[in-house]
Formats: structure tokens, sequence, C-alpha cells
């Protein structure tokens, strides 16, 4: 069983009932997964930041940028994509490989999520990075901390919390951005033309990068967030964890004395920590996996010439393993097992399913709505009138002329609102606007007499790329009287 | 249980916990016991700005309810006052559409799609308002009673101008001059032909429809359908607006084409009524209502030489 954590020890009887925070300093580090997260940092944060700005040519008809949520008009484009509010389930099919990605990624890696990609994580590693930058490290973090307000206390706290907003607020800045033309939003931003919820949004957004990034930080990852929790319940015996090697690092001691473990009691792993956990109390819900005691320890072992990796990822299996004299374990070995492998068809198989559905789905569309009140209407000369609201729906983004016929119904005619009766014919032409839904009216007739059934409405495009589509309709009449 | 941490009964079963160095509450459900773990320090300030911002909240908002009222709130804020703060801007953001349709004349609204587009859709609210207590949400009327509005038959003239006198001057509407008046005689109560005689009226009048076969009676009947009936519905039956007189050779009855309903109504005629709109509709709604029911199906189209 493992032995969870998820905070330091408490008084006991005398815990108080409420716990201050316990401010994290964590110190700078170099080495393979620092370096590693640097590199991914850099590629989360350019992704976020820099995806509003490409563009991507759709013709005169529709946005030119890559990826836009366009709410105004019901559309959400990413790049050769459009898609309809009728086809939300892409999104949806686009979440739930989302969700099983996270499964694979937990099952394979365990907490990599919350250790590299995880916004709390990228940006409280940033803010974290500010701080040193302007309070230095560490130890000079900790002084500052318990100085009195001297002015210089004053003036680094001051260019600090500046750089915090600077960050916060461009951050919920590159947001709006996904949902307006980036380029012209910029403009209207900063001369005050912008919609009042695009600033709301910059401020909402701002402050909770604030406060989330700059204030909270890890205490986001214990106390509110759900994922940890899920995760812990996900991870399994062959899930990587970040482990310290306590059959060989303990007894610990120091450098001089060999006790006979290898952890010469540095703290550094304690120090680096990002959220303030000592890795060698076990697995426990504080830890995020990204891996900084390893570099830490790696290099203080390196120091003092004892073999590096006392703490490293490793799974539950391989510790056994390792605890019972085998060789260090292969972390390669625990991502390629069934487990992950049925993770990873499942979500293949979902990507396949969405991009044969794109790849199929229509670019015309036809339906009808009969008007119930009244069912139908008998006119001067006998004849049945039924009338439908039919909706055509263009997809493409260009203007297209299609016709509209009966399909069935054969004596039956159809005009429209804005035609006289005297036109009536068996197929109409409309042109319908680039990615709109045109709304038609239609009166389709037939002679008395006729019986009550159903028969279909068809619209095919008139330009070469064709395409059509079909719907069933009710034609209703007063029966036998 | 061994446990050296195990603390006396009298402290009301409380231990700490050995994994966690945490005391635990006290409780024990089958060996489930509950850590009594502190709540983070934020956590509390985060409940002191919930105080904080309901405070504000209820002096910024109506709250206090009082005995006829609630306190008014420093921003004077009302749900009502907002409706009416929202619909104000949907007014005044129409006003230009409507202005422009009261600027047009009727006849020329087709001509303009857009317009035509916007008045049939205020018709259509403003229908559902006034008009279908009678002649229904659908416009399909009430058989026997009120006419169908969205065929193709039409007593005083089916295109937009005469829809829109219709509206404003109403059916046999007193204080009104121009309202669409005229009255058929009841020939039967008052005495003016006999019961044969309508009888005969009859079977002429259902053949003009095609319902019944030329007969003996129907030859009667044309004679004296010549004589009282052809003045306001045509020598042919075809109708005549002028007079507000029924088609009487299409399929469409409002108050019903069988033998015994048709007797009725040549022996009491019956006189509709529809109250002139004008007295209490703008001019613009009531174009606008002429324009949906216009829409409806039957619609015809404005002819500049007159109504046929």
């Amino acid at each position: 069983m493992l032995p969870v954590l998820d905070s330091p020890p408490h008084p006991g009887e005398d815990a108080p009932l409420y716990e201050k925070r316990r401010a994290v300093f964590p110190k700078a580090v170099d080495g393979l997964y620092r370096r590693i997260k640097w590199g991914w940092m850099g590629v989360t944060l350019a992704i976020y930041y820099g995806t509003p700005w490409l563009r991507w040519d759709r013709g005169p008809y529709a946005p030119d940028q890559a990826v836009l949520v366009d709410l105004a008009h019901r559309r959400f484009y990413m790049f050769g994509i459009e898609i309809w509010p009728h086809e939300f389930y892409f999104v949806a099919g686009l979440l739930i490989m989302a969700g099983i990605g996270l499964f694979i990624v937990t099952s394979a890696v365990g907490r990599a999520w919350c250790g590299y990609s995880c916004p709390q994580t990228v940006w409280t590693d940033l803010f974290q990075h500010v701080d040193r930058l302007i309070d230095g490290d560490r130890n000079a973090q900790l002084r500052l901390q318990r100085s009195g307000w001297t002015m210089e206390k004053i003036g680094k706290r001051t260019l600090k919390w500046s750089i915090y907003l600077f960050v916060s607020f461009w951050t919920g800045g590159a947001w709006i951005l996904y949902f307006a033309d980036a380029p012209s939003l910029v403009r209207d931003f900063w001369s005050g033309q912008a919609a009042p919820v695009a600033y709301a949004t910059v401020a909402t957004l701002t402050a909770t990068t604030f406060v989330l990034g700059g204030v909270l930080r890890e205490q986001v990852c214990i106390y509110m967030c759900p994922w940890p929790r899920i995760q812990t319940a996900m991870l399994d015996e062959n899930s990587l964890t970040v482990t310290y090697k306590d059959w060989r690092g303990e007894p610990r001691g120091s450098v001089k004395q060999h006790t006979g473990g290898d952890c010469v009691d540095c703290n550094q792993c304690v120090a680096v920590c990002p959220t303030g956990i000592d890795i060698r109390e076990g697995p426990q819900v504080g830890c995020i996996t990204c891996a900084l005691c390893i570099d830490a320890c790696d290099a203080v072992m390196a120091q003092v010439g004892r073999a590096p990796r006392l703490i490293d990822y490793v799974t539950l299996q391989g510790a056994e393993a390792e605890k019972a004299g085998a060789a260090r374990h292969q972390p390669l070995k625990s991502i390629l097992r069934p487990r992950v492998l049925v993770y990873f068809g499942v979500w293949c198989a979902i990507g396949a399913g969405l991009l044969f559905a794109l790849g199929t789905r229509r670019h015309i569309d036809i339906s009808a709505d009969r008007d119930r009140n009244p069912p139908y209407m008998v006119l001067s000369d006998g004849a049945v009138r039924n009338a439908y609201t039919v909706k055509l729906r263009n997809m493409e983004s260009r203007p297209r002329a299609m016709e509209i016929a009966l399909l069935g119904l054969d004596r039956g005619v159809m005009w429209s609102d804005d035609m006289p009766r005297g036109q009536a014919a068996r197929a109409l032409r409309r042109t319908v606007a680039a990615d709109q839904a045109a709304s038609v009216r239609l009166y389709v007739t037939a002679p008395a007499g006729t019986p009550a059934q159903d028969f279909r409405l068809t619209v095919r495009a008139l330009d070469a790329e064709g395409g059509s589509d079909t719907h069933k309709v009710r034609f209703d009449g007063p029966g036998d009287e | 249980m061994a446990d050296a941490n195990n603390v006396p009964a009298s402290a009301g079963g409380k231990r700490i916990d050995e994994a966690t160095g945490t005391s635990t509450v006290g409780h024990e459900w089958d060996g489930i016991e509950e850590l009594d773990t502190p709540m983070p320090r934020w956590w509390l300030w985060t409940f002191y700005l919930t105080i904080v911002f309901a405070i504000g909240y209820m002096v910024v908002y109506p709250a206090v309810p009082l005995l006829d009222r609630a306190t008014a709130g420093l921003w004077g804020w009302t749900s009502r006052g907002e409706l009416a703060r929202e619909t104000k801007a949907a007014n005044d953001g129409r006003a230009g559409l409507l202005r422009q349709i009261a600027a047009t004349p009727i006849e020329q609204l087709p001509g303009k799609p857009e317009l035509m587009q916007a008045a049939v859709a205020g018709g259509r609210a403003a229908f559902r308002v006034n008009c279908v207590q009678c002649h229904g949400a659908g416009a399909a009327g009430v058989a026997g009673l009120y006419p169908n509005l969205a065929d193709d038959d039409w007593l005083w003239g089916g295109n937009l101008v005469e829809i829109e006198r219709t509206i404003t001057h109403g059916i046999r509407q007193p204080g009104d001059d121009q309202t669409r008046t005229s009255l058929m005689p009841s020939f039967g109560r008052d005495g003016m032909l006999t019961a044969a005689q309508i009888d005969d009226v009859v079977s002429h009048v259902r053949t003009l429809s095609g319902k019944e076969q030329p007969s003996a009676a129907s030859a009667r009947g044309a004679q004296t359908f010549a004589d009282n009936c052809a003045a306001c519905h045509g020598p042919a039956g075809q109708g005549g607006r002028p007079f507000g007189a029924p088609n009487l050779a299409d399929q469409i009855w409002l108050y019903g084409g069988s033998r015994e309903t048709i007797a009725a109504s040549i022996h009491s005629a019956h006189a509709g009524v529809m109250p002139a709109w004008g007295q209490r509709l703008d001019p613009v709604t009531i174009k606008m209502l002429a324009a949906y029911v216009h829409s409806l199906g039957g619609g015809e189209e404005f002819d500049a030489a007159g109504p046929r």
C-alpha cells in the first residue's frame, strides 16, 4: 500500500483550525529534466501566445485566422476544418480524445501532465523564474521575506509584482484573441473600441493568473485541483513516479561518516521542489513529478562521487525488483504494456472515426419544417396546399446556386412567398450565401383529391462540385369528406 | 490496537495518525477514520471575501425586504428598470426600420425585400396579440364564423392595399365612414323569397361550384338568382368585392357549402364584423399586419389599374 502524505506532520492535538501557508522558495537547478522543462515551457507558451496570430487562407467569405472560435457567428475554425454548431460532436470527440490522452500519459509516464504541461505548473514555473530574476535565488528570497519593509524590499516587490501583472495581463490578453480576429481586436482593444466583454475577460484572467500563478501556486495543486486525486486512482504498479530509492539512500548521513546509505541529507531535493515537499517521505499528492529533485540529487551525487539516480523515475514494480537486487529499471518498458496500448488503440480509433466523419461530411443540407397550424389549406379551385419552412445549408465558403425539387407527390407543384402562384413548378432555384443557411418558405400544392402521403424534398448544388441531400416530409389533405 | 500513539478513550478516541502525524477527529466508521487536517489559510480569506462581497451586494442592490417594498440599493437597480432599458434598446434598434416602413407606400414593399421581411416579422408579432382571438394562431379562421386569411379567397380584396384598408377601417364598423360595409338581405326571414324559391336557389348555387348536377330545380333557381342575387354576387356567382359579396363558384365556403347551411345563409343573412384597427393601432403596425396577412400564401399582386 502506498503511504500517502498530503502535508507534512502537524503537532497533533494542538493543530490550529487553519493552516498558514508555508512559503516555498525553490532553488534554481540545472540538469536533464530542468532543460526538458525549459524547452517544453517554451513550446507550450509559444503555442498559447502564438496560435491566434497564425493565418489560414479560406477565401473571401471566411476569416483568415487559423484557430478561431467565432461565437458571434457560431463557427469554430481550426486550420482547414470548420465546425458548425450542429457538428459539435467533433468538439466532443476531441475532448474525449484529450481525456483518453491524459489516461495514456498517466498510465505510461505518471503525472507528466502535472509536471510539465499543466498551465498551473507552466505559469508557476514562469513566475518562480521572475522571483529568482528580481530577488535572487532561494537564500536571497528567504532573507528578503524575513526582512522589514526597507526601500530595497519595496522596490523589488514593486518591480516583481509589476512583472507578474504584465505577464498576467498578457495571458488574459492572448485568451481573447482566440475569439476574434487577432490583429483587429488588438487595435480595437487599445483604441477602446473592443466589446466590454473583451475588457472584462482580460481583467478576470489577469486577476486569476496573478492570484493562481503569483500567490496560490502549489496550493492549487494540493487543495483545489481534483486531477491529482483522479490520477492517484489511475496510477498502478507500472506507472512511472518520481521515487526516492530508500533502500539505497537509507540510513542517510553526512558525507564524511558514510553510514551505509547514499543519501547525504543535503536537503537539495527539498530546496528545489516547487511544491515544497520532501520526496524522501514517499509518493504523495503534493508531488507533481516535475523531476527537478532528480536533477538536484544527481548533481550532489556527482559531487560526492556516488552513483546517480538516487531519486529516479521508477515504477512501483521496478522499485520492488531493484530493491531485490535487479538492475536499474528501464523506464521505457513501462510504456509498452497492454494497458497503455489499449488506451492508445481507443484513442486512435476515435481519432480515425473523427477523421472519417470529417472527410465524408456533407457540405450541403436540406431540412424542412411543415406548418402544423393549419395542417393544410383548401384553395378556391379545390387544390390542397401545404406550407413548409425549408432550410438550405451551404457549408462551403462561397455562394452556391442550388435547386430544390419535389420527389414523389406526382401532381404537386410548389412556389415560394416571393413569387406568384402562377410560376409554381416542380423545382425552384435559389442562391445560398457563402457559409450560411438560407430559409425558404415553400407552398406545395396538389390537385383536389390528392391523398395524404409522404414525399421528399431534395436539394442539389448546381456548380461543378455538386452534392445533394433529401428530406422526407408529409403532405396532408382533407381526405374523404 | 497496540498502537503507541493511541490516546486514552477519555480524549474522545482521538489519536495521532502514524503516517501523517495528524490528529484524527475521533470518529471511526468500520475502521475508517477522518484526519483533522487544518483548513488552508487562503480558504479562510476566501470565506471573508464572500462576506465582504455579500455586504457590498446588499448595499448596492435591492436587498432588505420592508413592509411594502425593499431597500433600493445605491445603484438604484431594479429588474423592471432593466426590462424597460432592454425594451427601449430593442425599440431604438428597430426605429430606423420602422421609419422606412412608414415612409414606403405599402404596394412598394415587395420591391424592398429587406423591408418586406421586417414588416412580415413585425406583422406576425402584432397578429399574435390582436388577431388570433378570432382568426386563429395559424390565421386559418374558424369555419362558419371568421374567414380564413391563409387561403386565396378574399371577400374584400387580397392585395396589400386592399388588406391594409380592410384592417384600418374594419368591416361594418360604425364610427368609421370608410369602413367596409354591405348588407345582404335576409331573403327568408324578411319574406322576400319563399322556402321553395330558396331551395331552388340553393340548387343553382351548388351547381356553380360543381357540387350538384344541373336539374329542374337549379334551372328555376337560376332565374331567381339572376333577379335577386346577381347584382352583388355577379351573374356567374363569381362574387363582388366592392360589396364583400363572396365568390359562390369556388370551393371555399365561409358559412358552409351544404344545402342546409346555404339555405340558412339565404334565409337569414350573415353580416360579419371586424374592428376598425385604425382606431386602435398605429399605421406602421397596420402596414406590417397587412404584409403578414398577404404573406400567408394567398396574397394577390397589386394592380395599379385598380381592383378587378
